[in-house]
């Protein structure tokens, strides 16, 4: 009989993803732990290794097709099979899986105790949100057997089964990283609320409207929307839905900026980055989020709360081949221009090469996204939800500005900036201020020193 | 999913993994068979292997002890050994645990049938009944595969001599033998070697590998080999057996390495210890979809559960290690699986022991495995010298060592040389399992004086405080 290779459990959430590539042909042999294919998935592109290793008999799937987990990839000839991991081959029989399974365990695990769902859920711990998405970074290592312990009790591995949560990724709360009885619960109840609002929100709120005929009008094509596409329509849609949108514009006079950006560009490049205009805007908005905390925050509906976030982590939107990708730079608050500079450099890179992990596409507080080097005089960036602000910048342009001193136009160097933000959370008068603290800051970079 | 209590299980093989399986089946309403080819369950452990190999060391431990009194001022006089009279209390020891058993069976209405069963198919199957007469083909929704492990034995070093025992003939304790070589230095032979040793046979012991207990920590077998190089007459290391030839009064047997003195010698006897094959070769198992991979262990899954969905195996025949504390954690989960119940064998740690004098024990991660996997850990060790409870036995050459992850400092693995290392792991087992800080063993008040407080002072260590070593904290 062959074997099979079937698509092992990439992460938390990931259920499928789309081949971009097959590294493998009939006929070749292959060992376990080699790459086999590259999988794209939520943002980001995954090697996904073989656990087995023999020859490739037949190849089950195509470039491009979606693939979800348990699907079989490939068989290999019978014969010689070596396995990494014998103990996790065969899926037990009486599978259950989905959050409806998980969900009634936990009820019925806490039914037994003689409890409702809600006494029994530990009190809501504000510092710790929806657990990290955790994604294996390197999956070859999750079939070896030189896995850490798991740092839980045995009962406490009993219970995270029973009520069907991945113990590996409960982030523990005690000494050492120990995992409690209380950090699974609250896991499963995080799992919960997020699978309870991405079942509400797009099918309840919003139906598409039927399409018409187009090939009555002529001929058309239609292409597959996969992968980033795809994810960008609906987390695009879904922050559309969700936050009531104003864009405020501004300009900057970066005339000075200019000559002090041409000077210090050198030093960028040593560190290996480009002094952009993105690199200061990033270390603008960092200052400008210190004093605005309200911009550097989120909106829990729900709870009928406001989460300050305490860090400040700044998406940067990237324009590759695949659509748009948001890579995020973590501590902007701490790093100096040059440092931020290389780290964007780094990361465009990556988003380009199709190698940033999911990881560093996640946690951004704020967002900027720079169209000036294409060009326009200002636009309507959409808010990257949960986020509640975002900065466009525009290409800047001389322009003739009135020095009313001297009763006369001079040419300046102008940035035009478009500021969307989420008007449940903040008022237009703030926008306005946080709009014109930045461009200030942008004409007066010696106020970052000063003031951020 | 199935009521558990409409189920019909049947267990093949009566071993500890077995009857732990067996009867936590009974207690979860299932209808449980258990076939073996013995009258009672026990298996290799109770009635060839870790039960009556410890009571004959309980008694070598005694002649030992005896011997180093003299040190201490109290002389018995020459030990006389009535060979018939320890081979009865040992059976004895063996059939009292085996007839508990067997009681057991019947109080928790364990159906027990000495035979042999064969696979007809995934849910039925032969079973020849040995001690009734007849054959039966018997159908059960569940099977559990219980079939243990046998002596290895070398095609090579075939041999058909009453004079070459395995462990099964050793323990059967034929007679005193005045020279015995014992082929392979794992635990068996050294546990073994040293019975017949303290009994007075002269043992030389060859291993294959450049040290003895290969696998084990060096800093932990060291004292042993000390101990061992004075009880047998010779310790070959890199060493193999070429070939072995009955000589009708003892073997001939032809050495080959770099410490041997003659390359051939004749033994009075020779013990063959050179590991545990799995019986994987059930008869008719080529009639299910159960997958038996290279070394001749079955398949399974975190469930315990074997490429057939309706049969699960668990102990030696499902994988190493072959411990039976390990196939009874097995048997459990594999029960509970098919009662429905969300579980998985996913220990921390199995603990290791050695019950040699003096016993090696170890639980977790190893210092040998750490180092393979590249990983950081700082090792806080405690040697017994150290220790007043070591001291009052005359036994300070043990050693105690907790192996810590320096940065969350959880106590990853313990290894123990020493007197009754085997009962001091278990907290070290515990401390794993619960993911207990090294503080965690330190600040708990442990028992003065007794060894178990080289557990406490060796987190000192970690700290830098112990209290009776100085070992300032680097």
């Amino acid at each position: 009989m062959p074997t099979e290779f079937k698509l092992p459990e990439l992460g938390e959430n990931i259920e499928s993803g789309d081949l971009v590539r097959l590294m493998i042909k009939p006929g070749a042999s292959i060992t376990a732990g080699q790459p086999v294919m590259e999988l794209e998935t939520d943002k980001a592109v995954i090697e996904v290794p073989s656990s087995i290793g023999g020859v490739v008999r037949e190849i089950k799937v195509k470039e491009g097709q979606k693939v979800k987990v348990g699907e079989v990839i490939f068989t290999l000839e019978g014969g010689v099979v070596v396995e990494t991991e014998p103990a996790r081959r065969h899926e037990p029989v009486e599978h259950i899986s989905g959050q409806q399974a998980a969900r009634l365990a936990f009820q019925l695990a806490m039914r037994a105790e003689g409890k409702t769902e809600e006494q029994a859920l530990p009190p809501d711990k504000p510092q710790t949100a929806t657990p990290a998405f955790s994604m294996p970074v390197q999956l070859g290592k999750v079939a070896g057997t030189d896995r850490d312990p798991i740092p839980a009790a045995p009962h406490v591995r009993r219970l995270a089964r029973e009520i069907g949560v991945n113990i590996r990724s409960v982030p523990g709360s005690g000494p050492g990283g120990r995992i409690s009885e209380d950090d699974v619960k609250l896991c499963a109840k995080n799992a919960l609320i997020a699978a309870a609002a991405a079942a509400q929100t797009p099918r309840g709120s919003f139906v598409e409207p039927e399409l018409p005929d187009f090939a009555k009008w002529g001929k058309t094509e239609r292409v597959s929307m996969r992968g980033v596409r795809r994810k960008t329509a609906e987390h695009l849609r879904q922050a559309w839905n969700t936050i009531p949108h104003v864009t405020q514009q501004d300009r900057a006079d970066i005339t000075e900026l200019e000559h002090l950006r041409a000077r210090f560009a050198p030093r960028a490049e040593e560190a290996g980055g480009k002094m952009t205009v993105t690199a200061i805007a990033l270390k603008v908005c960092a200052s400008a989020l210190k004093v605005f905390p309200q911009f550097n925050a989120s909106i829990d509906m729900g709870k009928e709360e406001i989460i300050y976030k305490q860090y400040i982590n700044i998406g940067v939107a990237v324009d590759t081949d695949r659509g748009l990708l948001v890579p995020v730079i973590r501590d902007v608050d701490k790093k100096n221009i040059v440092e931020l500079a290389a780290e964007m450099t780094q990361l465009s890179k990556k988003a380009r090469e199709r190698k940033l992990t999911v990881d560093e596409m996640e946690g951004g507080t704020f967002t900027i996204t720079n169209l000036g080097g294409i060009g326009g005089t200002g636009f309507s960036p959409i808010v990257n939800h949960p986020e509640v602000a975002i900065l466009g910048l525009s290409r800047s342009r001389m322009e003739p500005e009135w020095v009313s001193d001297e009763s006369k136009f001079e040419p300046r160097l102008i940035l035009p900036l478009s500021l969307s933000y989420d008007h449940r959370l903040i008022d237009g008068a703030d926008a306005a201020r946080f709009l014109r603290w930045i461009a200030e800051a942008f004409e007066q970079p010696f106020l970052l020193s000063v003031q951020g | 999913m199935a009521n558990p209590s409409n189920l019909r299980v049947a267990v093949i093989g009566g071993g500890p993994g077995g009857y732990a399986a067996a009867f936590l089946a009974a207690d979860l309403g299932m209808k449980v068979t258990l076939i073996d080819p013995e009258a009672n369950p026990g298996g290799v452990c109770l009635y060839r292997g870790c039960i009556p190999s410890k009571a004959l060391l309980h008694v070598a431990k005694l002649l030992e002890e005896a011997e180093q009194a003299k040190n201490w001022g109290v002389e018995f006089g020459e030990p006389k050994v009535d060979l018939n009279k320890l081979r009865g209390w040992k059976e004895s020891v063996v059939k009292k645990l085996t007839g508990g058993l067997g009681q057991l069976s019947k109080q928790h209405s364990v159906q027990l049938v000495q035979g042999k069963a064969a696979f007809v198919n995934s849910t039925t199957l032969k079973v020849t009944k040995t001690a009734a007469g007849g054959e039966e083909n018997l159908t059960f929704d569940r099977i559990i595969i219980a079939t243990g492990s046998r002596p290895t034995v070398v095609p090579s070093l075939k041999l058909d001599s009453p004079l070459l025992m395995d462990s099964t003939g050793a323990l059967d304790l034929p007679d005193i033998p005045k020279t015995l070589l014992v082929i392979g230095g794992g635990y068996i032979g050294l546990e073994l070697g040293s019975v017949y040793a303290t009994l007075g046979s002269k043992v030389t012991c060859v291993e294959m590998m450049p040290g003895l207990l290969p696998g084990a920590d060096r800093d932990l077998v060291l004292p042993l080999h000390k101990r061992l190089e004075k009880l047998f007459s010779a310790i070959l290391l890199n060493t193999t057996v070429k070939s072995l030839k009955d000589e009708k009064t003892g073997i001939r047997v032809t050495l080959d390495g770099p410490a041997v003195k003659e390359k051939e010698q004749v033994f009075d006897r020779v013990l063959m210890s050179m590991g545990r094959r799995p019986n994987s070769e059930i008869p008719g198992l080529d009639q299910t979809k159960v997958k038996v991979n290279q070394k001749g262990f079955i398949e399974i899954n975190e469930q315990r559960q074997t490429a057939d969905p309706t049969i699960y195996a668990i102990g030696d025949v499902a994988g190493e290690p072959m411990l039976a504390h390990k196939a009874m954690h097995e048997g459990r989960t594999a029960v509970e699986a098919i009662a429905g119940h969300k579980v998985a064998f996913e220990p921390n740690a199995i603990p290791a022991v050695v019950f040699t004098d003096p016993e090696i024990a170890w639980a977790g991660l190893t210092e040998t495995q750490a180092k393979e996997q590249g990983r950081e850990i700082t090792v806080a060790k405690f040697p017994w010298a150290a220790s007043g409870r070591a001291i009052t036995l005359d036994r300070p050459e043990g050693l105690t060592k907790l192996l810590i992850d320096p940065k969350t400092e959880r106590v990853l693995g313990v290894g123990i040389v020493g007197a009754g290392a085997g009962e001091l792991i278990a907290e070290g087992v515990l401390a794993i399992e619960m993911c207990v800080l090294a503080a965690d063993v330190g600040l708990t008040i442990h028992p003065h004086p007794t060894l178990s407080e080289t557990m406490m002072e060796s987190a000192e260590v970690f700290y830098g405080q112990a209290t009776d070593i100085y070992r300032p904290k680097r």
